[in-house]
């Protein structure tokens, strides 16, 4: 046998080793200083929802002690949780951001856009984007997208180039090599950005109870009135919910994922801690989106058609 | 996943590994083996595979359509792109780059194997070392990975013998050595039947190294910086210009190679200027020492004019600037790259022009063979190129620092990622075959 086996390890506290939280860490502020140093109007979609309330505080920590030099953008599908609401106006003023809102109901409103039979807002969230980042001439888009989260998005770049009308062609995507980003595109070409690429749900939750970042309240365990409607549990509300044959019951839930309130789906729950979320999280068969988002259930090929679209 | 605590979960390290190897090895059951038998497949991807399997009419769950992503590739039945892949087990946590292994995807295998510390190579025990395997290895060398994994696949169709393992574990170890590849590891494995991936083979006995899974996870992923030639590309000037900090002026980047300590004596390039760290901010927290790849904020003590795209390195252990560099490339782009390419090229965080005055050969991987002036380099190429910039570059050989002695080429048009580029000598061994070209010197 002229093969070498590795020697094991036991312990890997090498002094110069970095966990892998910090590893991500360091990547993510790394990519928020190269768009910083190479994009005249870069804007962070921000939801409220926790992977946002991550790359937020990522964005933070890149430029401290300065203010961050980007603005952020909110998707208002018109449905949204009112504790989100909040804590997003809360956190916008805290840190003194500029937020743009591009709103869902407006262009209802205004007969742009028509409400789906089924009630569902985010596939309408497309168009409002879109235009938003053309009137404000966005150049770079950071979204807090995981490539872990689903099948279309593991072939996602970490500069992810999309044309005038936002789409994305898989063909175009440019291989990523190093850490060498490249993020060079032609006028009313933008760049979405994920600076949360390789983390997972469980990678975000450590962080969060890490950096003792706070978060919305609707995550952790509370008493709610919820129906079921395709195998989840929905928030009852003027949105469209219940109809006939869905009864009203008061449980105690939390939600792992904030979207819509037509289709964000809530779980069975008692966990009231961050503590108690991951271990909860860690002990789940169930993917995030799976169990609780109904959009990416449509069919296999839906999330890759919503992206060429313009989607996030 | 299940039986992990979250204490254990947190202090996990990271590993960033890349496979390559064809379908036909069995590579997207490998991942999808490791992916299932670790546990890291929950209820409802298994559940979706098992429905897609079942309605192709297949009987058992198809492992390998839990790695297949996007509509062309299911309907076409193959991988089009590098994949990103994660997942966990209680000691470290994985990034995986799945790279498909055709010939027309070199350029694939090369984005994969970039950001890996570790490359697995599938060979089908049945055929052994074939032309695409010598493929592999030649990129995993060229790019400079630290530890290779050789997995030795579907050893239940040779009937788990140990010499024709060892035949192909001593043929590959042999030929990998000769390109300088510093480590080697040969595991037998049957993805299908999962021998040796997760769990351990009760079919052969006769081996009686780590499992490849237990491999991953003990693989060293640290370094000894105390060789390293310590650099760290200034991405952005942070300048608050508040009461609070009216004079505050941090050099903003990813240390790419080494460590920097305060009190250090640095020299900023390609001015040359000297000054002294003053202090390292590690996002928010003041540290006495920072090393590769931590992301910090540096102060010096003297005012001096530094910006993005310039390079802070230690007094003493400064590289040369120039604007003559030769490479080894890999074109990945549709469009040839020819001699009189006028061109971006981004090195670290700083962008100048170049213009491309040679390609003195071009390397066909299968037998390492230099074709002297091809002329131009079409996708899937890896060739030698002679570059000129507008402006002196303090470039690292490739060797010495995989990210500072890295580049892209970009075109200045549409903005096309065209080639990645590798500065200095190819392999780490003398090359097999000599260049013909005069060296220039590069092999610092």
């Amino acid at each position: 046998m002229t093969t070498t086996v590795a020697t094991v390890e036991e312990g890997t506290d090498a002094p110069y080793a970095l966990s892998h939280l910090d590893a991500l860490e360091s990547e993510a502020v790394h990519i928020f200083r190269e768009v910083a140093g190479e994009f005249e109007r870069p804007v962070i979609l921000f939801s409220g929802g926790k992977d946002s309330i991550v790359m937020l505080h990522l964005a933070l920590k890149a430029f401290a002690p300065a203010a961050i030099p980007f603005s952020l953008l909110h998707v208002d599908t018109g449905h949204n949780f009112p504790e989100v609401l909040e804590y997003r106006d809360r956190t916008v003023a805290k840190h003194g951001l500029r937020l743009h809102v591009a709103s869902v109901q407006d262009y209802i409103d205004r007969g742009v856009l028509k409400e789906r039979p089924d009630g569902t807002r985010n596939p309408l969230q497309t168009l409002p984007l879109t235009e938003k980042i053309q009137s404000e001439k966005f150049d770079a888009v950071f979204g807090g997208g995981r490539r872990d989260e689903e099948k279309a998005r593991a072939k996602e770049r970490v500069f992810s180039l999309r044309d005038e009308f936002s789409q994305w062609d898989p063909r175009r995507q440019r291989p990523e090599l190093w850490n060498l980003y490249n993020g060079r595109h032609a006028p009313g070409e933008h760049v979405r950005v994920f600076p949360l690429s390789n983390w997972t749900e469980l990678d975000v939750w450590q962080y969060i109870a890490r950096e003792g970042i706070e978060l919305p309240e609707i995550y952790f365990a509370h008493e709610r009135e919820v129906f079921k409607r395709a195998g989840m549990w929905l928030t009852a509300g003027e949105w469209g919910g219940p109809k006939d044959g869905e009864t009203v019951e008061k449980r105690l839930v939390r939600y792992r994922t904030v979207g819509d309130m037509s289709c964000t789906g809530a779980v069975d729950s008692d966990a009231v801690s961050l503590e108690q979320v991951i271990t909860e999280i860690a002990a789940s068969r169930l993917t995030e989106r799976g169990a609780t988002r109904a959009d990416d259930k449509m069919s296999e090929a839906a999330m890759e058609d919503r992206k060429r679209e313009g989607y996030f | 996943m299940s039986t992990t605590t979250t204490e254990e979960l947190s202090a996990t390290t990271l590993l960033r590994f890349a496979t390559a190897g064809s379908v036909d090895d069995g590579k997207s059951t490998l991942v999808g083996r490791l992916l299932h038998d670790s546990k890291s497949i929950l209820t409802d991807q298994l559940e979706a595979v098992e429905r897609a399997s079942a309605s192709r009419g297949q009987e058992a769950p198809d492992l390998a359509l839990l790695t297949d992503g996007l509509r062309a590739e299911r309907e076409q039945g193959i991988t089009i792109d590098v994949a990103y892949r994660y997942f966990a087990t209680p000691r470290r946590r994985f990034i995986l780059a799945d790279t498909p292994g055709h010939v027309q995807y070199t350029r694939n295998m090369v984005t994969g194997a970039s950001t890996a510390e570790l490359t697995v190579i599938l060979v089908d025990a049945r055929n052994g070392v074939v032309e695409q395997t010598r493929r592999h290895a030649a990129i995993a060398a060229l790019l400079r990975v630290p530890h290779v994994v050789l997995a030795v696949n579907k050893m239940d169709l040779v009937d788990y013998q140990e010499s024709v393992f060892a035949a192909i574990a001593e043929e590959f170890t042999a030929y990998a050595l000769e390109l300088g590849v510093p480590e080697i590891t040969a595991i037998p494995i049957s993805a299908l039947a999962g021998d040796n991936v997760v769990d351990p083979s009760a079919n052969m006995d006769w081996y009686g190294g780590p499992t490849f899974l237990e491999h991953l996870e003990t693989v060293p992923v640290t370094h000894d910086l105390s060789h390293c030639h310590a650099r760290l590309p200034v991405q952005y000037v942070i300048r608050p210009q508040t009461a609070e900090h009216p004079d505050y002026r941090g050099y903003a980047g990813q240390i790419a190679a080494g460590s920097f300590r305060v009190g250090e004596s640095v020299t900023v390039l390609p001015s040359g200027r000297t000054s002294k760290i003053s202090g390292i901010d590690l996002l928010g927290e003041p540290v006495d020492i920072a090393w590769t790849t931590q992301s910090v904020t540096v102060l010096l003590e003297d005012d001096i004019d530094i910006s993005r795209g310039d390079l802070i390195v230690p007094a003493k252990d400064a590289p040369p600037t120039t604007q003559d560099i030769e490479a080894t490339v890999c074109h990945v782009a549709d469009a040839p790259l020819t001699v009189g390419h006028r061109v971006l090229l981004k090195h670290g965080t700083r962008t100048v022009k170049a213009i491309v005055k040679d390609i003195p050969s071009r390397l066909t991987l299968d037998d390492l063979s230099l074709h002297p002036h091809p002329g131009q380099l079409v996708a899937n190429d890896i060739g030698r190129v002679k570059i000129r910039t507008a402006e002196p570059l303090p470039v690292d050989s490739y060797a010495d620092s995989r990210r500072t002695g890295s580049f892209i080429l970009i075109d200045p048009n549409d903005g096309t990622t065209l080639t990645a580029g590798m500065v200095g000598e190819s392999f780490a061994s003398p090359e097999p075959v000599k260049d013909e070209a005069d060296d220039d010197g590069w092999d610092f």
